[in-house]
């Protein structure tokens, strides 16, 4: 007596069931379409450095045709006009400039990451990063007035005086070869500072990363705090402080617009801290505007940006896959 | 008890050296913004925010640097919108379908990468193009190379965001039978205050950013009006004024300056508070 009710009922289910599975073949076509979207932008992103070095490679060609590889790297001689590319001058003044930069920052750098791994409680680290990011967001423009107010001024009337009547009677390299201020040591100081975010950081991450059992074991065994630190950096740290140094070296390689307003811009291979020099991203971005004037001269110029790219590219390869192993575990 | 004194001494003696080292840092970041509002703020002016420069401007004469002003806020809108669009989907797409496999490891390398490399070369990349394809300095050109920049900023930075998001939100979520781009958009949901400071970020990463835009986006005098002519920016406007050997001129590059340093700072200091008051949608 009840089976005449049963009837609708199980038409209505018999009705209903085929739609959901035309509702879920669209959900899955979505799906898939919208992960096959995605995957190809993600391979784009991926592929675009080794676009960027492809299309740099072509417009440099016709220099690298031009010119054998070693006498463009070696030669002294910078006259695009007479058709002389020497890149000599650019590379020592940029690797100068860098070095000068990393003595200056990386103690002081290395030091402030393993306090902030190791001896920092989180409130106090709470008001210490906001600090690091600030440095860190500063625009290079403000860095290169701050350098041209401050630093240039300090360089030119104190240190360079005091420099050249102490070390530089002994030392060549530390004589004051240039009177304005602006060199090797005024942009390296900025760079410096800009740098000096960066390498913290990431000692910091890396040590944060050692196993916390070795930290114990220490100090269970009456270590202070600072032979602890000494032991962990020592035996968990130093590879990873090697990589931070390396990606403080490679930003500071490629900084433009400070460097290029503190460093004096002269063709020459500096030889004291006080010399001017003309680091590469100098070198493109004061001359773009007369590529079109001169043969080769624009292919020159991308082959700086290709040096550029290939030097950090090769040095944040390293570095990654060193500080991806470390923090892996 | 001598060599327990030593290895005290030892212990204090680094504690302050490191502790010099960052108060050292401290006291230069103290200084940059110190010397900055101290030069820029004498020749700030109403006259110099509001207009764009006048006949004569670079020899002292009236107007302002209204052009760069909005030239900039347009580049790095541009810029953040567009890296914004291709970095969202890929980051998601690398939490959501990628998995612990090797794509997204390949993929975050890269990104890191790309963090690292100098913005003159993207600019010099973005200039080759430009000659490949025949266009002359603009407003698009400026904003595609300056979204190249900031686009591994982005990423990485909303990537790490999407990282802390609860592993047992995925489990729920397709366990009600979602696929997974529904998932995708629950997940982008749980983590929009993070994209706001990761977006935020960029921009003001993006605004400051001089050696992207020199040679794509060009300088003019004029306020931007297309995206097929140059704009100015303000970082430029620093350093043309700067290269004038005029002193009126120059200390109105110090107050350009200082504009760029507050607009930066502002915007970090949203960034900051984005990310830890935003978040009413979010799953703890």
């Amino acid at each position: 007596m009840e089976v005449t009710r049963d009837r609708p009922l199980l038409k209505r289910s018999v009705g209903a069931l085929p739609r959901p599975p035309l509702r879920n073949q669209w959900r899955t076509l979505k799906d898939s379409g919208a992960r096959t979207g995605f995957a190809a932008a993600a391979t784009a992103v991926c592929l675009l450095v080794v676009l960027m070095a492809l299309t740099l490679v072509s417009r440099s060609w016709p220099l690298l045709q031009a010119y054998p590889l070693a006498d463009l790297l070696t030669g002294q001689t910078w006259q695009p006009l007479h058709g002389l590319f020497g890149f000599a001058p650019f590379i020592a003044g940029s690797l100068a400039v860098t070095l000068v930069a990393m003595v200056i920052a990386v103690i002081p750098a290395v030091f402030s990451g393993i306090y902030l791994a190791e001896y920092t409680s989180n409130r106090a680290r709470a008001v210490l990063k906001p600090l690091l990011d600030l440095l860190v967001g500063i625009p290079s423009v403000v860095y290169g007035l701050w350098g041209i107010l401050f630093i240039v001024p300090l360089v030119r009337d104190t240190i360079g005086p005091w420099s050249d009547r102490t070390l530089g009677r002994f030392l060549p390299f530390f004589a004051r070869t240039n009177p304005s201020g602006y060199g090797l040591l005024s942009a390296g100081f900025v760079l410096a500072v800009m740098a000096f975010p960066l390498i913290a950081a990431v000692t910091e991450e890396v040590l944060r990363s050692a196993p916390r059992e070795m930290r114990e074991t220490l100090l269970a065994l009456g270590a202070t705090r600072w032979e602890t630190t000494q032991c962990v950096v020592r035996h968990a740290g130093l590879t990873g402080i090697l990589a931070a140094v390396v990606l403080g070296f490679s930003r500071a390689f490629g900084e433009t617009l400070a460097v290029m307003m503190l460093v004096g811009n002269t063709v020459k291979i500096p030889a004291s801290i006080f010399d001017a020099a003309y680091p590469l991203p100098a070198l493109i971005a004061n001359n773009y505007g007369e590529i079109m004037s001169v043969p080769l001269y624009e292919s020159a110029l991308m082959g700086a940006a290709l040096v550029l790219l290939l030097v950090v590219v090769a040095f944040n390869v390293l570095a990654r896959l060193v500080i991806g192993r470390l923090t892996e575990k | 008890m001598n060599r327990r004194k030593v290895r005290k001494l030892k212990e204090h003696f680094f504690l302050w050296l490191m502790r010099c080292f960052l108060a050292g840092a401290g006291v230069v970041l103290g200084l940059i913004l110190g010397v900055i509002v101290w030069r820029g703020a004498g020749a700030l002016s109403w006259e110099m925010v509001s207009q764009p420069p006048q006949g004569g401007f670079y020899l002292g004469q009236g107007g302002g640097i209204l052009n760069a002003i909005t030239g900039s806020l347009y580049l790095a809108l541009g810029a953040t919108l567009l890296a914004a669009l291709v970095a969202v989907p890929v980051v998601l797409y690398m939490h959501v379908y990628g998995g612990n496999g090797r794509f997204p490891h390949i993929l975050r390398l890269s990104l890191d990468i790309m963090w690292g490399i100098p913005s003159i070369v993207y600019g010099a990349f973005g200039f080759s193009l430009m000659l490949l394809l025949g266009l002359r300095a603009s407003l698009l050109a400026g904003v595609i190379t300056l979204a190249l920049v900031v686009l591994p900023i982005l990423a990485r930075t909303f990537d790490e965001v999407v990282r802390l998001a609860p592993p047992h939100l995925r489990e729920t979520t397709l366990a009600l039978g979602t696929t997974r781009l529904e998932f995708l958009a629950v997940l982008l949901r749980q983590t929009v205050p993070g994209l706001v400071t990761a977006v935020l970020l960029a921009f003001g990463r993006g605004i400051g950013d001089a050696a992207a835009v020199l040679f794509t986006a060009g300088y003019t005098d004029n306020m931007p009006e297309s995206l097929l002519r140059p704009a100015a920016s303000l970082p430029l406007a620093v350093f043309y004024q700067l290269s004038t050997p005029f002193p009126e001129v120059q200390a109105r590059a110090y107050a350009s300056a200082l504009i760029l340093t507050l607009l930066v700072l502002a915007v970090s200091l949203l960034a900051h508070l984005s990310s830890t008051r935003l978040g009413r949608n979010v799953i703890r």
